[in-house]
């Protein structure tokens, strides 16, 4: 069906005009909100910023180059978007260390954070180089997923695992420090995709069904629910919550999306609304930060308590509908602002305008990435595609969710925006993945037959021959 | 720096972030809803403009075939040149081969070029379209001498 689509007339263009009008505007974003920081902290605009600008620049024009000559027929709005996040979110980063500056502590995340960028567009261009063909991918099914639960196990190791605030999900090598679990992420979703593509029919339709649900067969579901679980058991003993709620909803996503089975979302939920429950009358770290969540006020000045959450809806509360401006808010007063709360710093500065901006931002990623799964023609792309889709909404919404107060607070960085190199990389790495399927969904069927003629040939002389 | 200069600067950079999104949204806008290219154009501006393959229209190749012709059926002798790809077929007015055959619809089945290749597609038929004996459901590629059957007449491409 995918070629009469074709032969319709329905032709993806390439667009890379277009996206590279959006990058010059995405820059304007990334480098005007530098350049407003300068203004508003330190009363005129930083000496550097030719410098930064031009660096900034030359990372967004070397991503698209290699687009325009590796994948022409790309998506183009997922490169700009994400770019002016990124650039944003480094403006608001270099803005609360020189809020750290002022009241004694010299820190330079910001400097950091676009080593990390740096090092985001290096995998981004290898990725899109080495990777001509995602369905590549679909050979390292069980090897990703073997990785990831070693990579996720690699904390627990005594010599090089650290325990930082609460969680020991962190390595260290020498001066660097990484968060393994990030990079996990994406090779689960490649496992989950690889092996749902082969095995989904059997999900669908072996199996017995209980009250409205079809149980699929144990040998079937077996592999797959085991390096969840496992995956889901390190992160609960690791204490990481906002990941495996995470891997909890890829997984229930992605089987859903396969199987075509509403059941799984009902179960999921069931299984989901069970563990919350359970978790929060027995494990006293999420029994806090439900309290937290259900009267914020009545711990503000407990430890642990409130203080870093309602400290958060104070400055978006002060930020209003167009905010106190960069330098006039005080968005240092939260502990973590510039990773995990980062939103309540834009929301304080820039207002309610701007987290509008940023959230309709992620939604159009989202859509892109989904878009790009539905046009994909190959099962395997679009799972692929939507699993990255579903892990990419899922940490967006818990993270905004907990910084506003919509839902009780987990720990996880918001995509882009957070300082947090492993984040950081590991999304780019996302975003090239999803330009390359997006590449392949649009490019022209016939581009594809037409790589060899002979081919062509030899089947359109079988045709004949049965006529 | 003056307040008011502050504020105008604040709202200088929401507008901007606005601008992106908007603009981000109108190239998905344009995406959707322009993506469609008329099937002429599509066969010929779109492929000669592909770097990798500079391959010309197809009636240049040697071998490739340039006509329709009806072989068999009422109509027989009747052809159509493959330069005014999409050949409608029917027995509608508009038709480029126009058939008297009374299990023929009028939008019956289209030729059209993709690349350097040739397709039939039914257009929702109500008797259908056939390849040898099998009824085609998709684009089917055409060559030299194969046999489309629509009601009572067939037609091949020929050189």
């Amino acid at each position: 069906m995918a070629q009469s689509g074709t032969l319709m007339g329905f032709v993806h263009r390439r667009r890379r005009g277009a996206e590279l009008f959006l990058l010059v505007i995405a820059l304007v974003v990334g480098i005007g909100a530098y350049a407003a920081v300068g203004i508003g902290v330190e009363g005129k605009v930083p000496a550097d910023i030719v410098g930064y600008g031009g660096g900034l620049a030359a990372l967004v024009i070397a991503a698209h180059v290699v687009v325009r000559l590796v994948a022409p027929y790309a998506d183009p709005v997922l490169l700009p978007v994400v770019a002016a996040l990124n650039g944003l979110g480094l403006a608001v980063i270099h803005r609360l260390d020189l809020a750290y500056e002022a009241s004694g502590i010299k820190h330079d995340y910001a400097q950091q954070q676009l080593i990390w960028m740096t090092v985001g567009v290096v995998l981004f261009i290898g990725t899109l180089l080495l990777l001509r063909d995602h369905r590549v991918l679909q050979r390292f099914t069980y090897t990703s997923g073997l990785v990831a639960i070693g990579l996720l196990l690699l904390p627990m190791l005594p010599g090089i695992g650290r325990t930082i605030n609460g969680a020991r999900i962190w390595i260290h090598l020498g001066p660097f420090s990484f968060q393994p679990g990030e990079v996990a992420k994406v090779l689960l979703v490649v496992a989950f995709a690889g092996y749902l593509v082969l095995h989904r029919d059997a999900l669908a339709l072996a199996g017995r069904r209980v009250v409205f649900v079809d149980l699929p067969r144990g040998r079937d579901l077996g592999p797959i629910l085991g390096m969840w679980l496992v995956s889901l058991g390190i992160l609960v003993f690791q204490s990481d919550l906002g990941s495996s709620l995470l891997f909890f909803g890829l997984f229930l996503v992605t089987l859903y999306v396969a199987t075509e089975r509403p059941g799984w979302l009902v179960v999921g939920g069931l299984l989901f609304l069970a563990g919350a429950t359970l978790a929060y009358r027995l494990v006293p770290h999420v029994g806090q930060r439900v309290d937290v969540w259900l009267h914020p006020f009545n711990y503000y000045d407990k430890n642990p308590g409130s203080f870093q959450p309602v400290e958060a809806q104070f400055g978006m509360g002060w930020g209003g509908l167009i905010g106190r401006g960069f330098g006039n808010g005080s968005p240092e007063r939260v502990p973590y602002a510039n990773s995990d709360f980062i939103l309540s710093s834009i929301g304080e500065e820039l207002g309610l305008t701007a987290v509008i901006a940023v959230i309709l931002l992620y939604g159009l990623v989202v859509e892109r990435a989904l878009r790009a799964a539905l046009i994909s023609r190959d099962p395997f792309g679009k799972l692929l595609a939507t699993g990255l889709a579903a892990i990419f909404t899922l940490q967006v919404f818990v993270v905004i969710g907990g910084v506003t107060g919509l839902i009780p607070l987990t720990g996880l960085t918001t995509p882009f925006l957070s300082y947090g190199g492993s984040s950081l990389v590991a999304n780019w790495v996302i975003i090239a993945l999803l330009i390359r399927i997006s590449d392949q969904a649009r490019r022209p069927v016939p581009d594809l037959s037409g790589e060899d003629d002979t081919d062509a040939d030899l089947e359109s002389t079988q045709v004949v021959r049965m006529t | 720096m003056s307040e008011l200069t502050l504020f105008l600067i604040r709202i200088a950079y929401l507008a901007i972030l606005w601008i992106f999104v908007l603009s981000a949204i109108s190239v998905i806008r344009s995406d959707m809803f322009g993506a469609r290219v008329p099937e002429a154009a599509r066969g010929a501006a779109p492929r000669g403009a592909k770097p990798p393959k500079p391959s010309k229209a197809p009636p240049k190749r040697r071998g490739s075939p340039t006509h329709v012709l009806v072989t068999a059926g009422s109509n027989t002798g009747e052809r159509a040149e493959l330069d005014q790809a999409p050949i409608l077929i029917g027995r509608g007015t508009d038709a480029a081969i126009r058939l008297d055959d009374d299990y023929v619809s009028t939008r019956h089945a289209r030729i059209a070029a993709s690349g350097d290749q040739w397709f039939v597609e039914d257009l929702g038929s109500t008797n259908g379209t056939y390849i040898g004996s099998v009824r085609i459901t998709q684009p089917t590629t055409l060559t030299l001498g194969t046999q489309v059957r629509i009601g009572k007449t067939i037609l091949e491409l020929r050189k």
